[in-house]
């Protein structure tokens, strides 16, 4: 699989190409990294009703699955944001190349230059692309908290994650003026870093000694939806279920 | 030409047959006499005709006012969500640029075929593209986010160098339906210019300053003719492609991606064929309407209306054949996503849809079968409406049924549409019908020139002592 990625001539045009490796056997289901992620991200707050319809602004969610019937329930658990695809089908659809991918292999969104016909969101086999159905709400106190490195979306375009490209930036940023290499480890998404069991490891796929390569290569790797051909640069590991 | 009358007129009763002489309109009228029957109605407005407007013009503006309000507060009050990204405004484009290809399949490829009572109704059928087109391409601007940066769509230089994206299907889309719109509103006025001119030189007032700034200075001449039958030739040839590329382009908007439900090779010619059923049922319908409402039954005769039904049924025979190709195709797949969107057709949430689409659009093709059933106007309107139903309902399962399934079982969704995405649907119903019946009060419904070169083809010729029936070839 990670041979694939980097046949690809786009992940090969930069010395990067980020990726993820979520490991389910750690995971508990305790969203903690969806409450990171909107307070890193400036994620609009719907609302009850709102979310009750489909209409949730989370740019990462835990899809939760129940199996078995009462009492023998089992729960799995399972992070799905942004798949930060290598063959990505929502690019090749926008009509005003909106969403990009970048050299570094993630699928870029330029809000400013959105005009929001969703049909990005209409082609992506994940359905992880939100849209800013109204203007972004933020009750009290969360607009005291916004985060000054990203945006606030306006209402009628498309979001999604973004493997928080601000922290990489300004990782990267910070290795150049101090002369040095991007190591390892180092760029902490913040979904990444709020994980109390350390279930989400974020790094570069293209160097083969990282710690995400290294679980790339487990024999529990496998990538949702692998069958599309979308060659996803999150890479899941197969984990056993909870039992409730 | 009165020596072609009277040949009809010696003839007459004798050796054409009386279903040939309907939809030729062989008659022994005077040229004179055929324009004022189609003059005549034209000015005549009752207080129904005036309701109606008035009533349409409401629900247009209430439209407006709905659209209005969605750019104001957002996208969310249309009802859509995610994952169903795509409702009832794509839905009704569809719908809306699959009533346009009627208009060229009967005016283009009838005359090509030199179908001869196509004549009489293909101005009508023209117009219907026109004005059908004009309410789909309301949709891309209804439909986008931030309307006011639309135009981010046109390839224009700037000194960004941004440009679009051509890999994109909206982009060809938008490419398709501008050309077809042109084409076909070019193909339209065309070969209104005789008609103009024959109404300038009979009305007096507005209506004989507004004809002749519209004629263009149509005298009739010899060259002038000549011009224009080949023009004719040439658009009617050159619009077929664009015709076919619209629609076929059309259902690449959702054939291209891998949302289950939209995801099939078959979609292209499932759409054209069903674009040509709903839209020659949409000229049938509309066809009955405007003989009984301008008492045009001079023109447009049973005779006209029988052909039209075997049109829709011909093309509702196609269309069944395809969209059943398509169903087995899904069913013999057998993927676990494509049988639940199945399961949900037949037997779950959607099935009252399911079953309304295949009543609404099988039962017409079967009564349609019959010569007196497609004789009857009342009848054929029903039938031919009932058609517009389930094609409607046919691209709704299709637009927004499959969207509420995908992949994923935790993003399965659901879909409520609400006061304003109906509100908008309803304007360009509004819209189309208003401005269809404000068009056959001010421009020549029946392309009367075409009728009498129709006449003209038809005669008989003395040889030796027999009376033979000729047909002459005009154009």
């Amino acid at each position: 699989m990670t041979t694939r990625l980097s046949d690809n001539p786009t992940t090969r045009l930069s010395d990067h190409r980020w990726g993820m490796a979520i490991d389910l056997d750690k995971c508990t289901g305790c969203q903690a990294c969806v409450v990171s992620c909107h307070a890193e991200n400036n994620v609009p707050i719907v609302g009850e009703e709102e979310a009750a319809y489909g209409r949730t602004a989370h740019w990462l969610r835990i899809e939760r699955y129940w199996e078995g019937e009462y009492p023998n329930v089992k729960a799995k658990f399972m992070p799905v944001m942004c798949q930060q695809c290598t063959e990505a089908p929502c690019e090749a659809v926008c009509p005003v190349y909106a969403t990009y991918h970048s050299d570094e292999g993630l699928n870029g969104q330029i809000y400013n230059r959105c005009i929001g016909t969703r049909f990005c969101g209409s082609a992506c086999p994940y359905k992880q692309r939100m849209y800013n159905w109204f203007d972004p709400v933020f009750p009290e106190p969360l607009e005291q908290q916004l985060n000054p490195d990203v945006t606030v979306r306006s209402r009628g375009i498309m979001e999604k994650c973004t493997f928080c490209v601000q922290r990489i930036r300004r990782v990267k940023e910070d290795a150049k003026a101090e002369g040095r290499e991007v190591t390892d480890g180092e760029i902490q998404p913040a979904c990444a870093q709020s994980c109390p069991t350390n279930a989400i490891v974020f790094g570069d796929l293209n160097d083969p000694e990282s710690r995400v390569s290294q679980m790339a290569r487990s024999s529990r790797a496998f990538r949702l939806l692998e069958n599309l051909g979308t060659e996803p640069g999150v890479v899941y590991l197969k984990g056993g279920e909870t039992r409730v | 030409m009165s020596d072609s009358v009277s040949r009809i007129k010696k003839s007459d009763g004798i050796i054409i047959p009386e279903d040939v002489r309907d939809q030729l309109l062989l008659t022994t009228l005077s040229d004179d006499e055929l324009n004022q029957k189609m003059l005549g109605p034209m000015q005549k407005t009752g207080p129904m005709f005036w309701t109606a407007v008035v009533v349409l013009a409401a629900i247009f503006a209430w439209g407006l006012y709905a659209w209005g309000y969605q750019i104001y507060w957002g996208f969310g009050v249309s009802g859509i969500n995610r994952p169903v990204y795509w409702g009832m405004y794509i839905t009704t484009f569809v719908f809306w640029v699959g009533i346009s290809h009627a208009g060229t399949m009967i005016s283009a490829v009838l005359r090509i075929f030199k179908a001869d009572w196509r004549r009489p109704i293909t101005r009508g059928a023209e117009a219907m593209t026109a004005f059908a087109l004009m309410m789909a391409g309301l949709f891309p601007l209804i439909h986008v986010g931030r309307v006011w940066k639309v135009y981010w769509m046109i390839p224009y230089p700037n000194n960004r160098h941004l440009w679009p994206n051509f890999q994109s299907p909206l982009m060809w889309d938008m490419i398709a339906i501008t050309t077809y719109l042109v084409g076909s509103s070019l193909y339209l006025y065309l070969a209104l210019l005789p008609d103009l001119g024959m109404a300038r030189d009979n009305s007096t007032g507005w209506r004989y300053k507004l004809y002749r700034i519209l004629a263009l200075g149509w005298r009739g001449t010899e060259p002038g003719w000549h011009k224009l039958e080949t023009a004719l030739g040439i658009f009617a040839i050159v619009i077929i492609p664009v015709f076919l590329s619209v629609h076929s382009i059309v259902s690449w908007d959702f054939a291209v991606t891998s949302q289950p439900g939209w995801h099939s090779t078959i979609y292209p010619l499932l759409f054209i064929i069903g674009a040509i059923f709903s839209g020659l049922s949409a000229l049938g319908s509309i066809l009955v309407v405007v003989r009984w409402g301008m008492k045009l039954d001079f023109f447009l005769r049973k005779e006209h209306l029988d052909n039209v039904g075997k049109l829709v049924m011909v093309a509702g025979l196609f269309w069944l054949y395809i969209w059943f190709a398509s169903l087995i195709v899904n069913w013999y797949g057998n993927m676990p996503v494509i049988r639940e969107l199945m399961h949900d057709e037949f037997s779950g949430e959607m099935a009252p849809f399911f079953y309304t689409m295949m009543i609404a659009n099988v039962v017409p093709i079967i009564l349609l079968m019959f010569r007196r059933v497609r004789r009857s106007p009342i009848l054929l309107l029903i039938l031919t409406l009932s058609v517009n139903v389930g094609m409607y309902v046919e691209r709704f399962l299709l637009v927004s049924g499959s969207l509420l399934r995908n992949y994923l079982p935790f993003n399965w969704g659901q879909f409520r549409p609400t006061w304003v995405s109906l509100s908008i649907v309803a304007m360009t119903f509004a819209g189309f019908i208003l401005f269809y019946m404000l068009f056959t009060r001010l421009i020549p419904y029946v392309p009367v020139w075409e009728v009498k070169q129709g006449r003209l083809r038809y005669g008989t010729r003395l040889v030796g002592r027999v009376q033979v029936p000729t047909i002459t070839q005009v154009d």
